[in-house]
């Protein structure tokens, strides 16, 4: 059905849109971009911040672009002085209970507001007064909250409940008071934060961060005694290049080996290998659990959809696969496999994780993850943003640097690997595996665009051999949360499910680059780019089954014995316990 | 019509009419204590405790003991009402046990009124007989003079004293139907409760012969219909707080017994419903409604009609009905009366709004500080559950309806409706972005309707007195009445009711009794925390929503408080910041960061350390936050500020420029010394100083130590020579 037009006048010019465009909308039309804080596409809209406010001829007050939808013969000033006195005198209240610490912020040159004071022109402080004052809350592996930096515009709160199902933040206090925390102002580890970072990406400053193991590494890399490994996750390749100014979507891969070998690093692995390992170990638990359940199988290589999972689904744990996520087989192999063929104490390796998620930090302290003697296998997990941070501090000039390779024998990945990165690519990796396993012929085709599912959600049947498997792709655990219920209900019955925790999978995980200014964090043509940047490697790549890896088969033949088999029982595979909110039994 | 609804409608009442006959109320006496929180508070309990005693003691049986609610008379509560069949009801003020005694014994076992103790008295002697003559303009009469000049003359020719008959003022009794309007006045024949009709002197003479002098009735005059708020003067006509005020709303507060269902009943209840139902037509509900002119008396003004006609035309057709009784206004207590001394009618008033929306259920959202407001509203519900005036299938109409109450937890903003909304569901109490309107939108998403106390309140009389006769009282723009919680410097504070228009003046002089003290009125600050001041010299603005908001005030909810000389226009702005600052729910920057910014620079001034660049800040952040905050309360919040700056401008200059408060108010900025001429050494001062830094020997004069001062005045009270000085 056509849309009934509205005309309508901004700023003096004539303009006519459909009928239910907002404000905001309307005036992109005409090239006019309405300052805006709170606003955030893909979230409900909160109309909290006011700064989007603009005049509409016969309002006493003005009104929030973002909010209002265009009436016709609606009259809109959106920049009249008064308006941008008032714009500028809304950023400066802002201003005015926030640390005066740009300077020293992680957040320096990616923060919204201190873009908003700048663009509004905020020069002086008229009514500045006391400021509201809270420790930093660090007692998360993942996530620091530093409160004084919040600004109230809810959008963590939104994200957390909104596109994550989680609902652990929210306000309290009231007025000047307000802050927002999780339930009852208990401390981040204490709450049901399952660490996925989306709070960070989607903070307009930097009340919400990583918690950060940069002076880790360094120190790491500066010890002498230490063999100092690094692994890159699939995501980092397809986003680490926004951090230095490439459009996204640019694939990196070589020139992060380059600059991480600058670094200091003494091997540069990939966790692609691990992915590869993952989806052999994987199809074999798949190939197990048709016989003898239970089905559906559901991925464990997110340690968001971890968390969420013992938190909220505990039920559902003997569904989830055994297999380690690919991170974590790479730091076990790096300690175990790797130091043993270089003749290395294992207690000398130290493993470096550079991962899209911050949830990662929290996995490599499982109890479950931790070396014979206590340690962990994984030592630290830098964010891709602390890594361009590093670059960047280093003082590489990342475009300028030559490509480089991966080192063996945990370098070597099939195309497979390389989507792991992005949703529906654990499932194309695994039904390219699983179909040459069930049917024990070549597969007949490698690339099941059906289970690509950018959109959040999917569910499709796909045939291997003579059966109609039925799977389910969810990213964004409120999206999980439809397909996961279904099961917990027994309402369908699914063969695998791939859950990610982040919107888009890895690549937009709570660790990726802030991005470039004019884009939004979540925005689905920014997540589309970065999973493009991982399919164009994966075509690209002769080798593009997990299977004929040669670096997994040598694993198998010389360390493992085979998949499936006891010591890769032991070393590749893990279990999940319930981890249930304080007070719910 | 449906004859099912009138006769189960009959019967209930019926039914009710003879529990209450089985106390023959008729032929006891009847002793009223006010029972509401207020009444509670100033020692009500312990007065009909003492009375249960004597009455116990006495062996009497013809004496009834019955709890009402408030009149809203505050600062004379506990009050009592004595009523001896066929004598003038008396009520004593300030009751205490020592009272009740001399009550007790004196009047009611001897039946000699204790005069020292009436309420808003003493009186020297009680009249046998009182007439009440109406001062509305509605009312005429053929006379030149008016009734009642003529009256005092008719009774000086016939040779009757006061001690017989006394003659007082009233408003508007509510008897003038469409036939008589302005061709007749109208008097209220006192303990006999009649009402005539008064066309001329003629008129006049007969009432005096037959009725007056020799006891007969007057039935060729005589009003037979039961008209609004007759009760409340037969009872209370003799206080000029009372008389001149216009009760609808509060009809029946201190009336009724609050807890019963039999009593409210008697007083015509459930009957609008009755109507209502017979009729069988929501719209006509939402018709008479409209032609009343009601608007919302929660603060905002909209048209009720408007507010129910969109819920009853939204395509959802699940649809709620919500009463906001979260009064959160300091110093307003007019929902609380309202809930507390006449339940029935505001559970009745929803019953009818959810019959005209359509809706099944409805919610009492009720702040958790009113217990006794809560207690009465849940009582009221489970008694007309009891009845099938709530549940299914309501007095046979087919009509389901069904109220629950929700308790707010105390924050001030959750009396704006979409924070409201979100409490009841659970939520984080906030306010959202509108549109959409919860008309359209509203709890759980379902067109809901939101109305507050006092709105639902008006609906019985609306529906039982007829919409064109609410729309003649008040303006053009709003029909009715206005309940106000006057306080401050005034002589008589309490609850007004009074027609929409009625000027500042008439409240504060009239009802009000005028400035304590004798002091010099400066302003009138309305409309609560988020009101405006409302200086002196505009104190004939004649009160309505519209005029109001003219004046850079809001009606609000109601709040009335009265500035003397002594009140410091940026202390009061101050004072109100305070609170909105405090209330702030934190959502949108404009209230919550703009607000802590203004109180911060009004506190500079009042400290003496703002400056002329402060008072150009203030002026730009409050009509900042006045334009631009998400919610009523934000863009309300700036009006003290605002309204002060514009009519007291010359008060914050004196505090910036020259570190001087005029009102002498703001304790930084003044200090107390004692003049040497006038101290005379008796001592008092000193004695009284909590921080002792007053010197002096006996009988010579004192002085204060200016470091060690804390300003706080006590010296200054306690002198008796006027030596101590605030300058």
């Amino acid at each position: 059905m056509r849309k009934k037009k509205i005309k309508l006048t901004i700023d003096g010019t004539a303009v006519t849109v459909d009928q239910g465009t907002t404000v905001m909308e309307a005036a992109e039309h005409l090239g006019i971009h309405i300052p805006r804080l709170c606003y955030h596409p893909d979230l409900s809209l909160a109309g909290s911040c006011r700064v989007c406010i603009v005049d509409v001829k016969g309002m006493g007050y003005y009104m929030t672009a973002c909010s209002v939808e265009v009436w016709e013969g609606m009259d809109i000033q959106t920049n009249s002085p008064e308006i941008r006195q008032a714009r500028r005198d809304i950023v400066e209240l802002l201003l005015d209970n926030h640390p005066k610490d740009c300077q020293t912020c992680e957040r320096d040159g990616h923060c919204e507001l201190q873009n908003l004071a700048y663009s509004m022109g905020v020069r002086e402080r008229l009514f500045e007064g006391r400021r509201k004052q809270f420790p930093i809350e660090e007692s998360s592996h993942s996530v620091a909250r530093n409160a004084e930096k919040c600004i109230l515009c809810g959008r963590c709160v939104r994200v957390c409940a909104e596109i994550q199902g989680v609902y652990n933040l929210s306000q309290h206090g009231r007025g000047f008071h307000t802050v927002v925390a999780p339930a009852h102002l208990a401390a981040m580890d204490d709450s049901v934060c399952i660490q996925c970072g989306q709070c960070i990406n989607v903070c307009p400053t930097a009340a919400f961060l990583e918690k950060r193991s940069t002076d880790d590494v360094w120190k790491a890399l500066a010890d002498p005694k230490l063999h100092v490994v690094v692994q890159t996750a699939p995501s980092i390749r397809a986003a680490i290049g926004e951090g230095f100014g490439m459009p996204p979507g640019t694939p990196a891969t070589g020139k992060m080996i380059t600059a991480l070998r600058a670094l200091g690093f003494d091997a540069v692995f990939d966790t692609d290998f691990g992915a590869d390992l993952t989806i052999v170990e994987e199809a074999h638990e798949f190939l197990t659990r048709l016989k003898e359940g239970p089905l559906p199988m559901i991925t464990s290589c997110s340690p968001g959809w971890i968390n969420f999972m013992e938190k909220f689904y505990p039920e559902l744990i003997p569904h989830a696969s055994t297999c380690k996520s690919p991170m974590s087989m790479v730091s076990t192999l790096a300690k175990t496999y790797y130091a043993e063929k270089k003749g290395i104490d294992p207690s000398q390796v130290y493993m470096v994780a550079v991962m899209p998620c911050v949830a990662k930090k929290y996995e490599s302290r499982r109890p479950e993850h931790l070396m014979p003697g206590g340690t962990p296998y994984t030592d630290a997990v830098l964010t891709t943003r602390e890594l361009i941070w590093m670059i960047k501090c280093y003082g590489l000039t990342f475009g300028m640097l030559p490509d480089g390779q991966f080192d063996s024998p945990l370098g070597l990945s099939s195309g497979a690997g390389d989507i792991f990165g992005t949703t529906g690519g654990v499932m194309e990796a695994t039904l390219r595996a699983a179909s040459e396993l069930v049917t024990g012929k070549p597969a007949d085709r490698l690339e099941f665009t059906e289970v690509r599912a950018v959109e959040g959600l999917r569910q499709t049947y796909v045939a291997i051999g003579d059966r109609n498997v039925h799977v389910g792709v969810a990213n964004g655990l409120t999206n999980a949360k439809v397909l996961l219920d279904k099961v917990k209900e027994g309402r369908e019955q699914f063969h695998v499910i791939e859950v990610m925790a982040c919107p888009g999978g890895c690549i937009g995980g709570g660790g990726q680059p802030y991005p470039p200014t004019g884009v939004k964090v979540l925005d689905p043509e920014l997540l589309r780019k970065r999973a493009g940047a991982l399919y164009s490697i994966d075509a690209g790549k002769t080798l593009r089954k997990s299977y004929e890896n040669p670096s997994i088969e040598e694993l198998y033949d010389a360390f493992l014995g085979g998949p499936g088999s006891q010591r890769a029982h032991e070393l590749l595979h893990t279990r999940y316990s319930a981890k249930l909110p304080r007070g719910v039994r | 019509m449906n004859s099912t609804v009138s006769d189960q409608y009959r019967a209930l009442a019926d039914q009710a009419e003879r529990a209450r006959d089985r106390q023959k109320p008729g032929e006891k006496i009847l002793i009223q204590i006010g029972s509401a929180t207020c009444e509670n508070a100033a020692g009500s309990v312990d007065v009909l405790d003492e009375f249960r005693k004597h009455i116990a003691a006495s062996g009497r049986e013809d004496i009834v003991l019955r709890r009402t609610g408030c009149t809203g008379r505050c600062s004379r509560e506990p009050i009592v009402g004595i009523l001896v069949p066929g004598k003038m009801p008396v009520k004593y003020e300030r009751v205490d046990r020592p009272l009740v005694h001399e009550i007790f014994t004196r009047h009611i076992l001897q039946g000699e009124p204790v005069l020292a103790r009436i309420l808003d008295g003493p009186l020297e002697k009680l009249s046998q007989h009182e007439i009440l003559t109406c001062q509305s303009n509605r009312c005429g009469w053929e006379g030149a003079e008016s009734l009642q000049t003529a009256l005092a003359r008719r009774l000086g020719d016939l040779g009757i004293t006061p001690d017989q008959v006394r003659i007082t003022a009233a408003s508007c009794f509510g008897a003038c139907g469409l036939n008589q309007l302005g061709t007749c006045s109208h008097m209220l024949v006192r303990p006999d409760k009649v009402l005539y009709r008064v066309y001329n002197e003629d008129d006049l003479d007969e009432i005096l012969q037959e009725h007056v002098i020799h006891g007969h009735t007057v039935d060729r005059l005589k009003v037979v219909e039961k008209t609004v708020g007759r009760k409340f003067f037969e009872m209370y006509g003799d206080v000029a707080f009372f008389n001149r005020q216009s009760r609808i709303a509060l009809r029946h507060n201190g009336i009724i017994d609050p807890e019963s269902i039999d009593e409210y009943f008697h007083y015509r209840g459930f009957q609008a419903l009755s109507t209502v139902l017979s009729k069988g037509d929501p719209q006509w509900v939402i018709d008479e409604v409209t032609k009343a002119r009601l608007r919302g008396r929660g603060g905002g003004g909209y048209p009720t009609g408007q507010k129910w006609s969109m819920a009853a035309k939204a395509a959802e057709k699940t649809r709620y009905i919500i009463c906001n009784a979260d009064e959160g206004d300091p110093g307003a207590f007019m929902d609380r009366s309202m809930l507390e001394s006449d339940p029935f009618n505001v559970v009745e008033g929803m019953i009818i709004g959810g019959y005209a929306i359509g809706a099944n259920r409805g919610f009492f959202y009720i702040r958790a500080e009113y217990p006794m407001a809560i207690r009465r509203i849940d009582g009221a519900i489970r008694q007309c559950r009891e009845r099938g005036l709530l549940g299914k299938n309501i007095l046979g109409s087919g009509f389901d309806f069904d109220l629950e109450i929700r308790l707010g937890a105390g924050a001030f903003v959750c009396g704006e409706e979409t924070a409201l909304i979100h409490s009841i569901e659970g939520e984080r109490g906030q306010p959202r972005i509108r549109p959409p309107y919860p008309t359209e939108s509203g709890l759980w998403g379902k067109p809901t309707v939101i109305n507050n106390v006092e709105t639902f309140a008006n609906i019985t009389a609306i529906v039982n007195y007829g919409a064109g006769w609410f729309s003649r009282i008040g303006t053009a723009a709003s029909g009715g009445t206005k309940v106000f919680a006057l306080a401050g410097k005034i002589l008589h504070t309490g609850l007004v009711e009074v027609p929409m228009g009625t000027t500042l003046r008439e409240i504060v002089y009239e009802i009000g009794g005028g400035v304590a003290g004798g002091k010099q009125l400066k302003a009138v600050q309305t409309g609560g925390p988020a009101g405006g001041c409302i200086p002196a010299k505009w104190l004939d603005t004649p009160v309505d929503f519209d005029t109001l908001a003219k004046a850079g005030s809001i009606m609000g909810s109601g709040g009335m408080i009265v500035l003397d000389e002594d009140d410091c226009a940026v202390d009061i702005a101050r004072f109100f910041m305070t609170f909105s600052q405090d209330e702030s729910c934190g959502k949108c920057t404009p209230c919550r960061e703009g607000t802590t910014r203004l109180l911060e620079i009004l506190d500079r001034i009042t400290q003496g350390t703002g400056t002329l660049a402060d008072l150009e800040k203030l002026e730009r952040l409050a009509k900042l936050i006045k334009k631009s905050s998400l919610c009523g309360l934000g863009r309300a919040a700036p009006n003290p500020v605002l309204s002060t700056l514009e009519h007291f401008r010359d008060e914050y200059i004196a505090h910036v420029t020259q570190q001087r408060c005029p009102a002498k108010k703001c304790v930084a900025l003044v200090h107390y010394e004692i003049s040497a001429e006038k101290c005379v050494g008796c001592t008092v001062c000193a004695r009284n100083c909590p921080v002792t830094c007053i010197t002096g020997a006996r009988r010579e004069a004192h002085i204060i130590d200016q470091v060690r001062c804390i300003k706080c005045g006590r010296c200054f009270e306690v002198c008796r020579f006027d030596a101590v000085q605030r300058l």
